[in-house]
């Protein structure tokens, strides 16, 4: 008789692979090596990732369209199947699965899209945090600003790209089909956050990521107002602080 | 001495119809309150940080006794639980209280790959042993009894060599865990292995009963043409399962009821409409047990 695990093993690789023989020691009231059984756990297993896959990757479903997601979906299953029952933490790698897989390759957008929807999701289940109100900015004096450290909020994504994904994800979120979009007009920077129960996603301004991405690390103010005007010349640091803020995307200011 | 009394956990599951929480219905809940027994969630959907699920899932239990139910443990693996997942599990309940614990006779984990369905496994005393170890360990970091639920399955294994009820049986009599009674569950196993789905309700080890869930299947057809019943949890409760609950409820006494309904989720008023109907037969169960006694 055949172990647990024995078993187990042989039921785990069949599985998840339907080139497999329905494995020895599997039976029914009916037949030995019942196939179409076998089946149901097979297809039970594909389509309920799929079906996550799909809810937690709408735009690049809509841009793909279901039955193409779907496949591929099912291509992401099979490559890369969960590692943890905890679901909503499934699909971390899509974006770069995109990337590499050859029949998206027209549509070079699609692993940015997938990252902005990762860090939707990633914000949605982030810790809770209040978010600072600008009032809070407008009690420090003017003269020692640069020396402020900001605690960026516990939800907050920032996704660069090539591509214009705030305006893609933008224009496919609603019911309505969108007006085309000229996919080479350049890149947007995302900035995604969930100050309360809502997760916001917006455009960033020009050297905006390069700042966030300093005050992440540490910086003050001042030195990340440096580093985002190396990055691009058209760096307003007042509209980006004021910006940063009302979006709630910073947690807690404090002076270095 | 200090006191240690905690009002919610003293605050039961009442032994009436409550219904699986969805995301769906949040908001027309808390708006509502409407009057059903209680609620439960499958513990994984509340295994994140923060967000939406917890500000909801706290407001609502205020309000509602709670049920929580996990789906991930993997219990009938021959491998070792996941001490994480064990750990996440833990922080659910200690963070919500609930009345009652449930989990599956089921494996889900192989090597690492969660593998998302609850499989089955052989009936025998090898298997019995692991999932018997595995409740112990799960009883001993919750500090508390748990219930497991009775599978719905597709296929059988030559290695099984005894039945569900002994094997369920044996497992009560090692672990001291209660069982989730899953009504829809006799009806799709025993439609799938050809025996008496009302036989397999009086025979269950019914004092040890702590739930009873209540869900849709969808038909299928196996190798030969024969049906095969698929547990998907996406439609109403059909005739033949009513009629088993009456029976299981005949058996058990008025038990805490849970309408399952996770796939396709319909208008709230559709799941209080199951919930009411639950209720009207144990409130039937009731009465006749007053007549006796």
């Amino acid at each position: 008789m055949l172990s647990l695990s024995e078993t187990q093993t042989a039921f785990a690789a069949a599985v998840l692979d339907a080139d497999r023989p329905v494995p020895a020691g599997i039976t029914s009231y009916m037949r030995a090596l019942p196939e179409k059984r076998f089946n149901v756990y097979r297809n039970n297993i594909y389509a309920s990732l799929i079906d996550v896959l799909e809810g937690r990757f709408p735009v690049v479903a809509r841009l793909v369209g279901e039955e193409f997601f779907r496949a591929t979906a099912k291509a992401y299953v099979s490559n890369q199947p969960p590692v943890s029952p905890v679901l909503m933490r499934y699909g971390a790698t899509f974006a770069a699965f995109l990337d590499g897989f050859e029949p998206v390759a027209d549509l070079p957008y699609v692993g940015d899209v997938a990252r902005l929807e990762w860090a939707w999701n990633a914000a949605y289940h982030a810790a809770d945090a209040e978010a600072v109100s600008i009032d809070e900015l407008s009690d420090v004096p003017a003269d020692q600003a640069d020396a402020l450290q900001f605690t960026l909020h516990p939800s907050l994504h920032i996704v660069c790209s090539l591509w214009p994904i705030v305006t893609i994800l933008a224009a496919n979120s609603g019911e309505e089909e969108p007006e085309p979009i000229d996919a080479s007009a350049g890149g947007e920077d995302a900035l995604v956050v969930r100050p309360a129960l809502s997760v916001e996603v917006r455009r960033l301004p020009d050297g905006g990521a390069a700042f966030i991405g300093s005050i992440a690390r540490g910086a003050t103010i001042g030195e990340a107002a440096d580093v985002a005007i190396e990055a691009s010349d058209g760096f307003d640091l007042q509209a980006n602080l004021t910006g940063l803020i009302q979006s709630g995307a910073i947690a807690a200011i404090r002076m270095s | 001495m200090s006191q240690s009394f905690d009002y919610r956990f003293s605050d039961p599951i009442p032994a009436s119809a409550g219904v699986g929480l969805k995301a769906e219905h949040f908001a027309e809940i808390i708006d509502s309150r409407p009057s059903i027994g209680w609620f439960e969630i499958h513990a994984e959907n509340y295994m994140g940080e923060g967000g939406p699920p917890h500000h909801y899932l706290t407001r609502i239990r205020d309000d509602y006794p709670l049920s929580v139910h996990g789906v991930g443990l993997s219990i009938g693996a021959n491998g070792p639980l996941d001490k994480e997942h064990l750990a996440a599990l833990k922080m659910v309940c200690e963070r919500y209280e609930p009345a009652l614990v449930s989990e599956h006779l089921a494996w889900s984990t192989h090597d690492g790959i969660y593998l998302n369905d609850l499989l089955p496994v052989p009936y025998n005393e090898e298997t019995l042993g692991y999932v018997a170890d595995h409740i112990d360990e799960v009883q001993e970091v919750l500090g508390r009894r748990i219930l497991l639920e009775n599978p719905s399955t597709y296929l059988e294994f030559e290695g099984s060599d005894m039945s569900e009820i002994e094997f369920l049986s044996g497992i009560v009599k090692r672990t001291g865990c209660g069982l989730l009674f899953d009504v829809n569950n006799v009806h799709v196993s025993a439609t799938n292995h050809g025996y008496d789905a009302a036989g397999y309700i009086d025979a269950f080890p019914a004092t040890h009963v702590g739930e009873i869930h209540l869900g849709g299947y969808s038909p299928d057809e196996g190798d030969d043409g024969e049906p095969l019943l698929i547990d998907s949890h996406g439609s109403a409760v059909s005739k033949a399962v009513w009629d088993l609950y009456t029976r299981a409820i005949g058996r058990c006494g008025p038990t805490p009821t849970l309408i399952e309904w996770d796939n396709d989720v319909p208008a709230w008023n559709m799941l209080l409409d199951e919930a009411r109907r639950a209720d009207r037969i144990i409130a039937t169960q009731t009465s006749e047990h007053a007549v006796i006694v």
